[in-house]
């Protein structure tokens, strides 16, 4: 999923960069094809070439030798608000068919079953960012035709399109899961468009919560490469603390 | 040099009441975790909570029973997992605990709107999310030059504002580097302020380098001076946070009995912070930041 989801940024792109796979993705893409990477941390790190794996997005080694750091006022403000944040990462507990996002409640609201963090920046980075990254295991409990609770709204939520609700963003154009990428149809529900070598569309399918339409011809994702694999275990993520025991 | 300097004793008796607004401000870096043990201490009840990110220091603050209502935006433990205290508040009602729940941007703009003494903050957001749904102060507004619909948070003016910093002189002039958060508005926005400082320089050392400065003297009601205030949180230059004891809540807040042990010993079990730190003793050789010093600009003209 790491390898993958370097693969969708382009050198000089402006990320708002998230903790976990998202910041190894990042940085993994400035180790290779994408050097001038402009990583902003919602803490307020803009222009981040963190020296250690951050653990947090508020991590030290973030400011050490950053281009600039900012009031958070600003991050929102000076740099989401106006439109300079070209791609946005999020992940969350539940994805639904329209690539809207839950991080803040399974069940309702009022008396929830299981208490998630919340929003964070992550509402107003799906809204503002020109484009969003969605990285997420593919599994049935993760992926349900609907997301009790909207945080982060994608293509269609309950009052419309993001056109018709006026939001700056063109949305999750991508789906990165540990089985292959989703990506919007015209309408705006989520699509099979590529697979990983080893993975079959049945597998795809019986994991998510709506019948998933897939692209034909399906096209296969390139394994990693040897320099991938080779970097994001003894460089990126020597200690394997966002790396599972199957993963890259 | 006396000035506004106090023990943080007597900083919270005389700022911190039962039923205060309070804000303790610091997004992962300069977290006063010595404060909010002292506040747990004295034993403060019905407070009013307000953390972009409530962390750990709001897990334990609910655990102790401080905290009837919590406003924020993320509640984790970055990096490393849950607040079970807080989950437990919000699944089971043990103990209740009313939430105002915003995003960041929400929370950012409510303390914008404090610190510039406005009724509320216009922002383009929650468009087709359904926080607003599940928090009816957050409105909106009809722009008045351009006709368009702006979200709307109201301005949070808090009792009290709680802010560690790396360094202040007597009268409280502050200064700030590595992440700044939103320490400064919520400094503004506040009725009362209090600084904690990991050191007292002389108010030269501050004239310095005036821009470094993020808290002026003049909204300033009381410094403390508390070395390792903010463990396990970080102070930039000064030490690394200890992650260690992030991943190791995890198992502590998972097991009510495990918290109150925690209490028991690491709050409750100390009169001060430096009593904390004396149970500590490898904790300069593990997170003593390295030197990275910059080389200064020139105010010269």
């Amino acid at each position: 999923m790491a390898v993958a989801a370097a693969r969708e940024l382009r050198d000089c792109e402006v990320v708002f960069v998230g903790i976990g796979l998202p910041n190894l993705a990042c940085n993994l893409a400035r180790a290779t094809h994408a050097p001038s990477l402009v990583l902003i941390y919602e803490s307020g790190a803009v222009g981040a070439t963190p020296e250690r794996l951050p653990l947090s997005i508020g991590d030290p080694a973030l400011v050490t030798g950053a281009l600039m750091v900012c009031g958070m006022a600003d991050v929102f403000q000076c740099f989401l608000q106006n439109g300079r944040i070209e791609v946005g990462f999020l992940g969350g507990a539940q994805v639904d068919r329209w690539g809207n996002i839950n991080t803040t409640v399974i069940g309702d609201y009022a008396h929830p079953k299981v208490r998630l963090p919340g929003s964070g920046g992550a509402a107003e980075i799906a809204i503002h960012a020109k484009r969003t990254l969605i990285v997420s295991r593919l599994t049935p409990r993760a992926f349900p035709a609907d997301v009790d609770f909207i945080t982060s709204p994608g293509h269609r939520s309950r009052g419309g399109t993001r056109r018709e609700l006026g939001m700056p963003g063109a949305g999750p154009l991508k789906v990165i899961t540990d089985k292959g990428i989703l990506e919007p149809d015209e309408s705006g529900e989520l699509v099979l468009t590529q697979l990983y070598p080893g993975m079959s569309l049945e597998q795809a399918r019986s994991s998510v919560g709506w019948p998933l339409r897939a692209h034909d011809p399906l096209e296969t994702c390139a394994p990693p490469t040897t320099r991938d694999i080779d970097l994001l275990r003894n460089e990126l993520d020597p200690k394997r603390l966002f790396l599972g025991a199957a993963a890259a | 040099m006396s000035g506004k300097v106090c023990t943080m004793r007597d900083a919270i008796a005389q700022h911190v009441h039962d039923g205060d607004t309070v804000v303790i401000e610091g997004f992962t870096h300069l977290i006063c975790f010595a404060a909010a043990h002292e506040i747990i201490r004295q034993r403060r009840r019905n407070l009013t909570l307000c953390r972009l990110t409530p962390d750990l220091v709001a897990d334990q603050m609910i655990a102790a029973g401080c905290v009837s209502t919590l406003v924020f935006s993320w509640a984790g433990n970055p990096g490393a997992g849950s607040l079970h205290a807080f989950r437990r508040a919000v699944e089971s009602g043990q103990p209740p605990l009313a939430l105002d729940e915003y995003s960041h941007f929400g929370m950012v703009a409510r303390l914008s709107a404090g610190a510039a003494r406005l009724p509320f903050w216009p922002l383009k957001d929650y468009m087709g999310t359904d926080i607003p749904t599940a928090n009816d102060r957050i409105r909106s507004v009809q722009c008045p030059y351009t006709g368009e619909s702006l979200a709307t948070v109201p301005a949070l003016n808090p009792d009290v504002t709680i802010v560690h910093a790396q360094r202040a002189d007597a009268l409280g002039n502050t200064q700030v580097w590595g992440l700044v958060g939103t320490q400064k508005e919520a400094a503004f926005a506040s009725s009362r302020v209090i600084v904690v400082v990991e050191e007292l320089v002389d108010e030269a050392m501050i004239r310095q380098d005036p821009n470094r400065t993020i808290v002026p003297g003049l909204i300033v009601d009381a410094v403390v001076v508390e070395p390792w205030g903010a463990h396990p949180s970080y102070a930039q230059g000064y030490y690394d946070r200890d992650n260690d004891f992030y991943v190791d809540w995890e198992v502590i807040s998972r097991d009510p009995a495990k918290l109150n042990a925690y209490l028991d010993e690491w709050v409750f079990g100390v009169p001060d912070r430096a009593a904390y730190l004396v149970r500590l003793p490898t904790l300069r050789d593990r997170l003593t930041a390295d030197e990275r010093v910059c080389a200064g600009v020139n105010y010269g003209y």
